[in-house]
């Protein structure tokens, strides 16, 4: 049984090359900026192949095919904490 | 023509013709990272074409180091290829090419495994490029009379020339790119200035994009 | 700007029952006056043994996630691994924020007490202590007594944190403590998993720590005796009235907000949450409580405790706007979106606090909010946003009289509080 993966971006070495977006237009797409809007939901077995494909020709490898949770970001800025997932 | 010259011919062609494509690996390279465009062809070519132009490279030169070695005019062992000054026959010219052949290894055995390594050691073996194509051209140079003189001479001048006006050029985009500390302040500096005029709201195809290095600027 | 300690919350039997103030003292307090209030450190003598306890409490972060603390605890304490480490967090930030650095001034054995706890009960092998500048002498004297009396367990490092919004940020905390700029990292993984040189890292804020200090001692029950029962205990707050000097406040959760912030008819709105957070709208929102389940129907959360009352007499959206490009300055700049939309929303913000605006700037607006949301390495674009948001719909008649060349506003201070100038070199991140 597959296991269902999403595509996440790395915000931080995402420079805006925009390869990502020509390669899989049906889940990525450039905002006004020319970054990725990744679409968040797990990639569907018929775009398997189309994604890979895109997460390899990343020339900063920027965008990666991750195992389908929750979005890790911090929960606040200010001193404290996090959000963290419940531990498995 | 005896079946070693034909050997030596083709060795020597081949690495002409390596020197060639590793010129263009090095441009292309360039090209990538600074997010350029081949004309009439869509962003994920220029990365593709580079890759797959650096695999034609190795193919060459492994054919033009066979054909070196299988050429029996003079003793080439085949290790001499990787291992450098292995070789009796011109020990310092055809150790470069060796040292030239092994970054290159070191580059592309690291982007075959690009996903499974840390990015930052990916990233300083493959800036190793700007060593591996200098040390092959000398090695060119060195070590065939033809590339001496002639138009093979003009050809791997211009491929230096070339080579240096690319590197320049990377610096010289390195040295202007806004430092993270100032993008904000460039980013509002920029957005003031547009404001004052009309500003229609493009889709995102027909504007070129706006890097985090704001080296290009929103379409006048 | 002074600050009013422990100035008595509203609800006098109540609070004595209750027990507060819990974490202020009167004075500032040092080891002896400490030791003599509330005994030596309750050292469990193993690992984990403390985290029942706080589970039992319901104690949540003070640092503003409010998270469940139990559950960090038992992350780290359960991580694999010989080294772990252990992080005070004090570095507040938010510029309208003033309890930790009253905290620490105050009651540094208590968070001192709390740091050391949290780091036997995981098995920490390293302590820090995080920190803007204002209150180290004090902390560092009360290191220096209670390493004299061999009080604690484990070495505390203490590190200054750059005056940056973001430094307090748990994943920019980690890369200062590691000798780097206070820049945010990507998550995953999460510091509580790999963290300062890989170990797993427990970052906890100062207040969470003194609360973790008191119930290791009285238990969870009398933590419980204030609050309520979905968010139990006291809280820090940070108190801006146009008609007191700012105060902090140790208040239970759940009290009346009018009661802190007052609810007259010169007040325009409020803002829960800080600079982060959400505007209400006065006397709308005159009802609410200071607890996550109240302030959840308005959109709103109480942060790190930050409580502002707006008065009438301001301007509510040019403070937005003065806000906002604060905000926008402080931008890591790392992620496209954030570095080229914050900038971008300051603006347009500060167009529409202007005389006039463009009708296209709404708009941009809209747009901009929706794509900078949920598109940065960490959380500062989607504060931003949510400030913001609640800034336009709070003040939109205040946007139409603006748009027509008025403003309603009659004192031209500046109200809410913001340091000048802007970071424009990497030394300004560490």
């Amino acid at each position: 049984m597959a296991m269902a993966e999403t595509l996440r971006v790395n915000p931080i070495q995402c420079t805006g090359h925009g390869v990502c977006a020509e390669l899989l237009p049906e889940l990525i797409s450039l905002d006004e900026w020319g970054y990725p809007i990744v679409d968040p939901r797990p990639v569907p077995a018929s775009l398997d192949r189309a994604a890979r494909r895109a997460v390899n020709a990343c020339p900063v490898l920027a965008l990666k095919l991750t195992r389908s949770e929750e979005p890790a970001r911090s929960g606040s800025i200010s001193s404290g904490g996090t959000t963290p997932r419940a531990p498995r | 023509m005896t079946s070693t010259t034909a050997f030596w011919y083709a060795s020597r062609a081949t690495g002409i013709v390596a020197l060639l494509l590793l010129t263009a690996v090095l441009v292309l390279g360039i090209l990538v990272s600074r997010q350029g465009r081949l004309p009439g062809l869509p962003r994920f070519a220029v990365t593709d074409i580079h890759r797959n132009l650096s695999l034609l490279a190795v193919a060459f030169i492994a054919i033009h180091i066979v054909t070196a070695v299988l050429d029996t005019y003079v003793h080439i062992p085949l290790i001499s290829g990787v291992i450098p000054f292995a070789s009796g026959y011109e020990r310092l010219w055809l150790g470069l090419g060796a040292i030239s052949v092994d970054l290159m290894i070191a580059m592309i055995v690291t982007s075959l495994l690009r996903g499974r390594m840390n990015r930052m050691v990916w990233r300083a073996i493959h800036l190793l490029a700007y060593a591996s194509w200098p040390v092959a051209f000398a090695h060119s140079i060195g070590s065939s009379k033809d590339l001496q003189q002639g138009w093979m001479l003009d050809l791997a001048v211009g491929c230096a020339l070339i080579v240096a006006a690319a590197a320049i050029w990377r610096l010289v985009n390195a040295a202007r790119q806004v430092p993270r500390a100032a993008r904000v302040a460039a980013v509002f500096a920029q957005h003031t200035t547009s404001l004052t005029k009309p500003a229609p709201n493009k889709p995102a195809q027909n504007k070129p994009a706006q890097t985090k290095s704001s080296r290009r600027t929103v379409t006048r | 700007m002074t600050t009013v300690v422990n100035e008595p919350a509203p609800g006098g039997a109540a609070r004595q029952a209750a027990g507060l103030p819990r974490l202020l003292p009167r004075v500032p307090e040092n080891l002896q006056t400490h030791l003599a209030r509330f005994g030596p450190t309750p050292y469990r003598g193993k690992v984990g043994a403390l985290i029942a306890d706080v589970e039992a409490a319901g104690l949540t972060g003070r640092g503003g996630a409010a998270f469940p603390v139990h559950r960090k605890l038992g992350v780290v304490a359960r991580a694999r691994g010989a080294r772990k480490v252990v992080v005070a967090n004090g570095a507040e930030s938010e510029p309208a924020s003033r309890k930790d650095e009253l905290l620490l001034r105050l009651a540094p054995n208590l968070v001192l007490d709390g740091l050391q706890l949290a780091a036997e009960t995981v098995g920490a092998t390293e302590a820090h202590l995080y920190l803007h500048g204002a209150a180290r002498p004090e902390i560092l004297r009360a290191l220096a007594e209670r390493a004299a009396r061999g009080l604690d367990g484990r070495q505390v490092t203490v590190t200054q944190a750059p005056p940056r919004f973001l430094a307090g940020q748990e994943t920019a905390l980690v890369n200062r403590l590691g000798g780097g700029p206070a820049l945010p990292t990507f998550q995953p993984p999460r510091v509580s998993e790999r963290g300062l040189g890989g170990a797993p890292t427990l970052v906890q804020n100062v207040e969470t720590l003194a609360h973790i200090a008191l119930i290791a001692r009285y238990g969870p029950r009398w933590f419980r005796a204030a609050g309520t029962d979905a968010e139990p205990g006291s809280m820090l707050a940070t108190v801006y009235r146009p008609d007191m000097k700012t105060q902090v406040v140790e208040t239970e959760i759940g009290t009346p907000l009018r009661d802190l912030l007052g609810d007259g008819a010169d007040i325009q709105a409020w803002l829960i949450g800080g600079y982060h957070g959400t505007w209400l709208p006065m006397p709308d929102a005159a009802g609410t409580t200071l607890d996550n389940a109240t302030l959840r129907r308005f959109g709103a959360a109480v942060g790190a405790g930050v409580l502002v009352a707006l008065p009438t007499d301001r301007c509510g959206l040019t403070e937005a706007a003065r806000v906002a490009g604060y905000l926008a300055a402080e931008s890591a700049g790392q992620c496209g979106p954030c570095l080229n939309g914050l900038p971008r929303i300051a603006a347009g913000l500060a167009e529409l606090a202007g005389a006039g605006h463009r009708r296209q700037t709404r708009a941009d607006l809209e747009r901009w909010a929706g794509l900078v949301t949920g598109r940065g390495a960490c959380n500062h674009p989607d504060g931003t946003v949510r400030f913001v948001r609640s800034a336009l719909t709070v003040f939109a008649p205040e946007i139409t009289r603006h748009a027509r060349g008025q403003c309603s506003a009659t004192n031209r201070q500046p109200f809410l509080p913001l340091p000048a100038g802007m970071p424009t070199s990497e030394e300004d991140w560490t």
